[in-house]
């Protein structure tokens, strides 16, 4: 009964599980994604995300400050800036999370109206995140929170459970940051270490492999060895023409992957770089030369 | 792979060491009142009195797993119970009471959700208002009358809904007393059982226990699953409402009171966690059966009546303080360092 016809939404594809056999069907014809007019394979397009004049206010607090920026549809972004910059706020407009107070969200070309936008559509359209805190249930077994909020369900919204914990399995054994001993996809996350947790939500989405990947400071609880693997992680996602926003505070890890940098100060947008251009050295310097200028502060 | 050896044993046998207490205390029960325990009509009473508890409770586990809390459902006992009441009895409209009553329920739980999810009013302080509320509607509304449902017997409503319609006599005559709210009850729980742990909405439910933020990040829609967690309460609790009025044919405006205390600790003996997260519908069962055991029991055995919620509360705190240690070892080590025994635990010590 529960195995007729198994349903998996996986980034924005849609599979159908007939039995054992795998079915590709088409691509985000979802009915939660039905607001968005043309299927993304229809025309090609030039930016994954583009971000119109965005402003965002906690109460009195303003996060962001007339944000324009744009991610292109292979190009990997470096997003940098001091503690309570913005970043994760920016990020977090991106990936329906928060609505902007005001202010435009384009996604592939095409104008979101922000109030049906959620964090359940932008999964439907293929935009993946790494959340820098706060992304996994603590209590709950990793087979679930690798696909809370996306189940593999029969039509009557039943879980099946084989088919997650098969696939929980595989993205465990694949994951950054495990030692893989005493961890199985039955315990909980309040069991693992910091490292643990963040190879878990790296690896959850490297499984949903999105046209978007976001990536909030991935790396600031992993060894060095684990780092690498996310940065080579940041290298296929753009050998394989899908786009990335990586925010890091380490600017030799961004130098290294990223094809521009946006450098975020109290809300704003005050520069991008490339940083093909400079040295890690020159950066760090341009860096700091940036925050003495009169003005800017 | 050592596969699940960190896993604690009450969580790879749902419900273990409430079964335990419980066969203890049925144990203890046959022994001190032989007459009653070992004879089937104690049990048969169960089978017609527990019903409305595990439906409250069965809600409650939701609610509680996704770390709110209701308040109000006494309150759906006595409104919904009295709507059911005066159509059922001065207009005579037999399954049309049946539905206006659950659509009372399903009303006062959509309003609670919604006061919860959309006004953001913590579910202590919303619930605690509408059970004032719903409350005085039905007193004033019923004029503090009590409606005796004296006859329903013979309608196809009672029948259906709380009848005995197996007929055996000579040894097997208790079979006789086999209500049928006992069978939609246990029909209810499987089904509940399964959306909670296998159903999208019950992991869901889980995640919102754990943390609405992480819920929201995940993809969870926060406020529409609080609002569906609240609906089914109300719901449960009406149906609890009209086998209740049935059971009893009478309907008495506070007749949910009684439920209020009850159902909770039946949930949390059970070993759904207070904090939320985690929720458990086979201990749910079981609490509620350890709470209608003893209630029946203490009686059977000589103690007076005034003793039954002493002893209700007593377990109620033993059962609460035994999970708290069994499962929340971070809950635990803060509550150990606070009396600075943590080293003498086996934990780390403080530095
Ligand atoms: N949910 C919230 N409610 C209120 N204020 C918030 C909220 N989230 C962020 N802020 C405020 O917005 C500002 C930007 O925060 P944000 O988290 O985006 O910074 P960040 O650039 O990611 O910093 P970090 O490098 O430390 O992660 C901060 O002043 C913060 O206090
Ligand atoms: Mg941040």
């Amino acid at each position: 009964m529960l195995s007729a016809n198994f349903r998996l939404r996986c980034g924005g594809n849609l599979c159908y599980f007939a039995g054992e056999g795998i079915v590709l069907i088409g691509n985000m014809k979802n009915a939660r994604s039905a607001n968005v007019a043309a299927p993304v394979d229809a025309a090609p397009f030039e930016n994954i995300v583009r971000l119109e004049n965005v402003q965002k206010f906690f109460g009195a607090i303003q996060a962001l400050r007339d944000v324009n920026l744009s991610i292109g549809r292979n190009e990997i972004v470096g997003l940098i800036g001091d503690n309570g910059a913005g970043k994760s706020t920016l990020i977090k407009v991106m990936t329906g999370v928060f609505k902007p107070t005001s202010g435009d969200v384009y996604i592939r070309d095409q104008k979101l109206d922000l109030d049906n936008f959620s964090v359940s559509m932008a999964h439907d359209l293929s935009i993946e995140t790494v959340y820098q805190d706060k992304s996994l249930g603590e209590k709950q077994p990793l087979w679930r929170n690798f696909f809370v909020g996306r189940q593999i369900t029969n039509r009557f919204g039943f879980i099946d459970i084989k088919r997650e914990k098969e696939i929980a399995n595989q993205i465990l054994m694949d994951a950054i940051g495990f030692r893989g001993a005493g961890i199985g996809v039955d315990s909980t996350v309040s069991e693992l270490s910091g490292g643990e947790r963040q190879g878990i939500a790296i690896g959850r989405a490297m499984h949903f492999n999105a046209d978007l990947i976001v990536l909030d400071e991935p790396t600031a609880a992993l060894a060095v060895k684990e780092v690498r693997k996310v940065l080579d992680f940041v290298k296929r996602i753009k050998n394989s023409g899908r786009a990335c926003v990586y925010i890091e505070h380490n600017l030799a890890h961004v130098h290294e992957v990223a094809d521009r940098l946006v450098i975020l100060e109290r809300g704003a947008v005050v520069a991008e770089i490339t940083p093909q251009d400079m040295t890690v050295a020159e950066l760090t310097d341009y860096l700091i030369s940036l925050q003495h200028e009169p003005g800017e502060r | 792979m050592a596969k699940g050896s960190r896993i604690p044993i009450t969580r790879r046998f749902e419900g273990l060491p409430i079964i335990i207490v419980f066969m203890c205390i049925l144990a203890a029960f046959m022994y001190t009142a032989p007459g009653v325990f070992t004879q089937p009509f104690i049990y048969t009473t169960f089978l017609s009195t527990l019903p409305p508890l595990v439906l409250l409770a069965m809600g409650l586990t939701f609610i509680l797993g996704a770390g709110e809390i209701d308040l109000s459902f006494p309150a759906v006992i006595g409104f919904s119970g009295f709507v059911f009441a005066v159509l059922f009895k001065e207009y005579d409209l037999g399954w049309w009471a049946v539905l206006a009553a659950l659509g009372a329920g399903i009303l006062v739980g959509f309003i609670n959700g919604a006061l919860v999810a959309f006004v953001g009013i913590p579910a202590f302080i919303t619930t605690l208002g509408t059970q004032f509320f719903w409350y005085g509607m039905a007193t004033v509304l019923s004029g503090g009358k009590s409606y005796a449902l004296r006859g329903a017997e013979e309608s196809a409503v009672w029948q259906v809904i709380v009848g005995r319609p197996l007929r055996v006599e000579g040894d097997f005559a208790w079979v006789s007393q086999v209500p049928l709210q006992s069978l939609w009850t246990i029909i209810i729980v499987v089904f509940l059982w399964f959306v909670l742990n296998r159903h999208r909405f019950g992991e869901h439910t889980l995640f919102l226990g754990d943390s609405n933020e992480v819920s929201r990040v995940l993809g969870v829609h926060v406020e529409w699953e609080k609002i569906k967690i609240f609906t089914m309460m109300g719901l449960l609790a009406a149906i609890a409402a009209i086998m209740l009025t049935l059971e009893n044919k009478n309907y008495f405006g506070n007749q949910g009171q009684g439920y209020l205390l009850t159902a909770i600790a039946s949930v949390l003996i059970g070993g759904t966690s207070i904090f939320g997260g985690r929720a458990t519908i086979v201990g749910t069962v079981f609490g509620c059966l350890i709470i209608g055991m003893i209630e029946a029991g203490l009686v059977a055995t000589g103690l007076t009546g005034a003793w039954v919620r002493t002893i209700q509360g007593l377990v109620f705190l033993i059962a609460i303080i035994f999970y708290l240690f069994v499962d929340e070892p971070q809950k635990r080590a803060l509550f150990l360092s606070r009396f600075r025994l943590r080293s003498r635990f086996g934990g780390r010590t403080g530095r």
